[in-house]
């Protein structure tokens, strides 16, 4: 036994030798010019006063890191004296970095702003919890309310306070196609559900993949736009809120479309990410796509040209209704540097801020006067749609429900794509809409 | 408590005192910790212990996702230890031949011992691609090349069974390990024996099946028990071949999603208890033979 002793020994010195060795950086002073003694805020050269500001988010990687650093550019201009530390956590849209997040505010560590989906990911989990601060008087300072769509900020608010400043949108229900299928099998676009299930149809006797689907998540996706497809953008908004019955017959009507449309997708889904299903439609492997419009970003990348190489429409039975998620920024409380959070956040929130982020990002900015000429054609239309079209939530992307109820639904979903059982999943979504205290 | 004689002993207990609060601290301590969060109400951010008793299991028992938690864990153990130990033994005994070339295939068995299950994952993710058509690729492409259609497989998509294909890239990494286990078994069982069964009549499936075998049984205890609880706790190997859906679902995944996706920390914590159950339920029997098997010699 006392082998084995001296192993635990070796193995605990060398974890708090390696420990101390991977110390995240904000525990070590950055810029020994400024911060000697790793302690900032005492040490502003003199005149003016220096600090630093840390930055959590999961924009690690293509457009999004791209659109970041455009941003801190911007942020670097404007606030010389702030120091901007980029706490990016990879990994599996956030998922990953929440799980980070949500143990540093439990010990008690907040960083000074932090990216999240606007709506009730962070309101149902952050400020359920006490971390976030209002941000109404931001809001009223920076007249943010005369440029912001009135019917966005109650989707990000909650009982009148806001906790957020929207970056960026995106709209969830578009259905992507490849042109070149369509015409040869003589197909319109659809417009309604009934004529899309017909196209799938038609598709299915051809060897192309009538509607390409990837990994579970890709699956949550396509079900709430079919979800708002068939009940429409009032009765939608109402599930979330409780004004709806998951247990009517429109809800079942709902989840039988689901699964009529789950018939034209390819067998090996569960295997593809997001990327490669996007990628089957713009290689002729399959016909439609249903994803947001951060595809487009992905076909731009891939060298592929609008209407020649892929199309776009909204989800067909969804025209006139914008499914957004944006990203969004906050303040937490007790933020240790909160002024230079707030200089952030009136970036985040500024035209110039959003005009420096959206264009590399492949995004839309949230206000209505920014530069149009700065942004492509498909977002070009995107900004159209989101000013005149109605407004409701993603459920995968944050807006309507809380992690612990995205994350119920999300389980009953994985089942139902084992089963198929419609009764049994709608008696799951019923039992998870009162599990969260939504339903009663 | 036997008497302390000299300086050799305080230097021992001074040496050990650091690894026994640590781990006292870091395993017994965080497994009592756990236990206290599974059966309080907390969920979201906000800790919340008021105490719920056993509600966190009880709902565990009727949870669907949990049996088939169930379901795939019973599956993927079962093929994982028995396709490693039978593969593993087969190595072993062909590598006991005493044949050239016996250290290349020793080291060359092994190798796959030395990547991590993330690692395995990726490759076994493009070798069992089930794709159709022209996409066709991986193992799948092999066989229609080679016209073996009928091996074409769905391989981890399929319904049911599809946590068998996992197992199979578990086989692959860990079936070396336990040939080396089998050698190190095989080798000092001594050659008196081999040839007292031979001179005595024993054919040699004879002499495997009633000879050495029964000789083998403390390694294969020991091969099922770590083989075991490695399958019991896999988690990496799944999401990196597969990523995290429903129907590959195990408890180790389950627990991951309840406690940091979903902010269920009530829950999350009695997965992990029930998990260390049964986990035990392998141990703790071992430790006691092992124990008590030292004690008598």
């Amino acid at each position: 036994m006392s082998s084995q002793h001296k192993l635990w020994s070796l193995v605990v010195i060398a974890g708090l030798f390696f420990s101390a060795c991977s110390m995240p950086a904000r525990f070590k002073p950055k810029n020994t010019a400024t911060t000697p003694d790793g302690n900032p805020s005492l040490n502003g050269t003199p005149g003016k006063k220096h600090t630093k500001i840390e930055v959590f988010s999961w924009w690690v990687g293509g457009g999004e890191a791209a659109g970041l650093n455009a941003m801190i550019k911007v942020f670097k201009a404007e606030y010389p004296d702030i120091d901007f530390e980029n706490a990016a956590v990879a990994g599996g849209a956030g998922t990953n970095a929440r799980a980070v997040l949500a143990s540093r505010l439990q010990a008690g560590d907040p960083p000074d702003s932090w990216q999240g989906h606007a709506g009730q990911e962070l309101i149902g989990t952050y400020v359920k919890a006490n971390q976030l601060e209002s941000l109404n008087f931001l809001y009223a300072q920076e007249k943010w309310l005369d440029v912001m769509p009135k019917a966005l900020i109650p989707l990000i608010s909650k009982d009148g306070q806001i906790y957020s400043v929207p970056v960026n949108i995106h709209r969830a229900n578009v259905l992507w196609y490849n042109p070149k299928i369509l015409a040869a099998n003589h197909l319109t676009v659809p417009t309604t559900l009934d004529e899309f299930l017909a196209d799938l149809e038609v598709l299915k006797s051809t060897n192309t993949i009538p509607l390409a689907l990837g990994e579970q998540w890709t699956a949550m996706h396509l079900f709430e736009t079919v979800l708002l497809a068939t009940l429409g953008p009032e009765t939608y908004s109402g599930l979330w809120t409780g004004k709806a019955d998951w247990s009517s017959p429109e809800v079942r009507k709902a989840l039988e479309n689901y699964q009529r449309v789950l018939q034209y997708t390819n067998s090996d889904s569960s295997t593809l990410s997001w990327q490669d299903a996007a990628q089957l439609v713009v290689d002729g492997d399959a016909a439609f796509y249903i994803m947001g419009d951060w595809t487009e970003a992905y076909y731009k990348e891939l060298g592929k040209k609008p209407h020649a190489d892929y199309g776009w429409a909204a989800v067909p039975g969804t025209k006139g209704v914008f499914q957004f998620l944006s990203d969004s920024f906050v303040l937490p409380v007790g933020a240790p540097n909160r002024e230079g959070a707030i200089d952030w956040l009136k970036l985040a929130g500024s035209k110039e801020g959003q005009d420096a982020f959206n264009p590399v990002k492949g995004s839309i900015p949230v206000r209505s006067d920014t530069n149009r000429s700065l942004y492509d054609e498909y977002l070009q239309s995107a900004m159209d749609d989101w000013a005149k079209d109605i407004l409701v939530g993603s459920l995968y992307h944050g807006v309507v429900a809380n992690d612990s109820w995205k994350t119920e639904i999300n389980t009953d979903l994985g089942i139902f794509l084992g089963d198929r059982d419609i009764d049994r999943f709608q008696a799951a979504l019923v039992a998870a809409c009162k599990s969260v205290g939504t339903c009663s | 408590m036997p008497k302390l004689k000299n300086a050799d002993d305080y230097l021992a207990i001074a040496l050990i005192t650091p690894s026994i609060l640590a781990v006292g601290v870091f395993v017994y301590g965080f497994i009592a910790w756990t236990l206290r969060v599974s059966v309080s109400r907390w969920t979201g951010l906000l800790p919340d212990f008021s105490l719920v008793g056993l509600r966190n299991y009880w709902e565990l028992y009727f949870d669907p996702r949990f049996q088939i938690d169930a379901r795939n864990l019973a599956i993927f153990t079962f093929v994982f230890v028995g396709g490693a130990l039978l593969l593993g033994f087969v190595m072993a005994v062909l590598v006991d031949q005493n044949l050239p070339g016996e250290n290349f295939f020793r080291s060359l068995f092994l190798f796959p011992m030395a990547i991590s299950y993330i690692v395995t994952g990726v490759v076994w993710r493009w070798l069992m691609n089930p794709a159709e058509g022209t996409r066709i690729s991986g193992l799948n492409q092999i066989f229609e090349s080679m016209g073996l259609n009928f091996l074409i497989s769905r391989w981890h998509t399929a319904p049911v069974w599809g946590i068998a294909a996992i197992a199979l890239a578990a086989i692959w990494q860990m079936s070396g390990f336990t040939m080396a286990l089998f050698l190190g078994g095989l080798r000092s069982i001594s050659d008196d024996v081999r040839e007292a069964a031979r001179v005595d009549g024993a054919s040699e499936w004879q002499l495997y099946r009633y000879i050495i075998i029964p000789l083998l049984n403390p390694v294969t205890l020991s091969v099922v028990i770590i083989l075991g609880h490695i399958s019991l706790k896999v988690f990496d190997l799944i999401v990196s071949l597969a990523g995290k859906q429903l129907a590959l679902d195990v408890p180790a995944i389950y627990m991951w999603q309840a406690t940091f996706d979903g902010y269920f920390f009530g829950r999350g914590a009695a997965i992990s208890i029930l998990m260390l159950l049964i986990i035990s339920l392998l141990i703790i029997p071992y430790i006691y033979f092992n124990l008590k098997h030292e004690a008598d010699l």
